[in-house]
């Protein structure tokens, strides 16, 4: 795809021709992205609506399927309004670094076995980094709005972050054991093999822990303890409308299909096909390796968050405190002591 | 026994209920299940749900079938209206019936308990099936006898069918 793109561009001279490459294929994953965000909050209301004996939006366009567009439309032609004692510059930049890290982690998910972004090496370091920097555009809103609820929810985001990020960042420990490798590409070739040959089997506990802290680190429900719409308001978004609210929204659903992918990468391999390895369907064309199954498999992950939070209600903020620090941080520690013996045995297919 | 009274066989239970999600994922599967199910929702304009023919939406006063008006003004409606949404005046006419000059019903105060039907003798004014009306200005809320009268000219079909889909019930 890349050498396509530098072929389209090598009348220009050369320095223009790399810059127009990158910003063209940057591009190509962005604008589909930003597509399947809106259409995320369409499939949300749809699925919730379903799964409350209700239709969900069905209006506009058939099956209600340009909503997203009208929602779009009328968020941007509302007025930004900044409050009085607000600290206007924080609180126009939150919005943005919210949405930023939710878009940079991109740059290193292997989408096809050939195209990604930028295959560094340190690719799951980066990820890590930028799935927390996240909460930075949450605290930055609570702050400078300069309204109790606000920061209120602010502060209860930045400690659910704190307590989720290390379980968090075991699991991902737990998959470099594994993988042997940094580089998303490498953790996904180590994964090939067949379904059993996936990481989610020897790593189960982890691949949960993962998901699970995944969904606390979007503030998605049953986690949103930020937002609680029911105790304070809207929490950090409370004094946000139009477009800088538009851009919060974004960022929540661009983090979930993040998360969503990630666990498909890092658990589930990635590209590669489930029927890979299967003696006569694995031979054929099914058994390809190919970006349609990094988006079957997300989309699991994807409906996954849509069904709980149609489920389950908010979980109390000392529950929360209780699961992530008392509950998750310890079963990953364990499973990493049980994986390390696994290593030390070599124990196949995963660890030789 | 433990320190919370619990036998230490409940308390594995406990605890590995909790561990292998067992509540949470029955809760999962009650929404899923759901989500399968049939949905309640009518599409309004394009679907409808089903009237009884005792519905009571607007008004209007029907006529016999020569032509001439039903009403006689003998004002029951008036009185038993709780609402007191109905004015009425009248006069002799000049073949010497009794026959009202006036008849108002305020919509906005009148909260179609079917009442002046009930009172009405001649079965002059009835509450049609008609629910999809609307005004724009102001004083359009009240019903005269002349806006009265064509309602009930122009659904005098629907009205005489439901009475009559209605008769073996009074």
């Amino acid at each position: 795809m890349i050498d396509w793109l530098r072929s389209l561009f090598s009348f220009l001279p050369p320095m223009l021709a790399e810059l127009a490459t990158i910003v063209a294929s940057i591009m190509i994953v962005l604008v589909p992205l930003i597509l399947c965000v809106a259409y995320t909050t369409y499939a949300e209301r749809r699925v919730i609506g379903f799964m409350q004996s209700r239709l969900g939006p069905n209006r506009v366009g058939p099956f209600g399927l340009f909503q997203p567009f009208a929602d779009v439309l009328k968020l941007m032609i509302k007025e930004i309004v900044v409050p009085q004692n607000a600290n206007r510059f924080l609180f126009l930049v939150a919005p943005l670094l919210s949405l930023i890290p939710a878009f940079a982690a991109w740059a290193v998910i292997p989408l096809t076995p050939e195209f990604v972004l930028s295959g560094i090496d340190a690719g799951l370091l980066y990820v890590l980094a930028l799935t927390s920097f996240g909460v930075y555009g949450v605290i930055l809103a609570g702050w400078a709005t300069n309204s109790k609820y606000a920061f209120l929810g602010a502060m209860r985001s930045a400690a659910q972050i704190v307590a989720y990020e290390i379980a968090m960042g075991f699991a991902l420990v737990g998959v470099l054991m594994a993988g042997g490798s940094l580089n998303l590409q490498e953790i996904i070739q180590a994964q090939s093999g067949s379904v059993l040959h996936w990481f989610w089997l020897p790593l189960f506990p982890l691949f949960l822990v993962y998901f699970i802290a995944g969904v606390a680190e979007t503030n998605r429900a049953p986690f949103d303890v930020a937002e609680g719409e029911s105790e304070i308001v809207a929490g950090f978004h409370v004094e946000y409308g139009g477009m800088a609210f538009a851009l919060f929204f974004l960022a929540e659903y661009a983090n979930m299909i993040l998360i969503s992918v990630l666990v498909a990468t890092l658990f589930l391999g990635g590209w590669l096909s489930p029927f890979q390895g299967i003696p006569v369907l694995g031979d054929t064309l099914l058994g390809a390796s190919g970006f349609i199954w990094l988006a079957l498999k997300s989309a699991i992950f994807l409906f996954c968050f849509l069904w709980f939070r149609a489920t389950f209600p908010r979980y109390r903020y000392d529950q929360i405190m209780r699961l992530g620090w008392k509950v998750f941080i310890p079963i990953t520690i364990v499973w990493l002591a049980v994986e390390g013996v696994l290593v030390a045995l070599d124990v196949g297919p995963w660890f030789n | 026994m433990s320190a919370h009274g619990l036998t230490d066989m409940s308390m594995i239970r406990n605890w590995s209920k909790t561990l292998l999600l067992t509540e949470l994922r029955s809760g999962l599967a009650v929404t899923l299940r759901n989500m399968l199910r049939p949905k309640v929702t009518v599409r309004y304009p394009e679907e409808k749900t089903p009237q009884s023919p005792r519905f009571r939406g607007l008004h209007a006063q029907r006529r016999y079938p020569n032509g001439e008006e039903r009403c006689i003004a003998c004002k029951l409606c008036e009185a038993v209206c709780p609402a007191l949404a109905i004015t009425i005046e009248s006069d002799m006419r000049d073949d010497g019936t009794r026959r009202t000059t006036r008849y108002d019903i305020d919509l906005f105060k009148c909260i179609y308990c079917g009442f002046c039907e009930e009172a009405c003798p001649v079965d002059a004014i009835v509450e049609t099936r008609i629910h999809e009306y609307h005004m724009e200005n102001r004083g359009e809320n009240i019903m005269t006898k002349d806006k009265l009268l064509a309602v009930g000219d122009r659904y005098e079909a629907m009205i005489a069918a439901d009475k009559a889909a209605d008769s073996q019930y009074r």
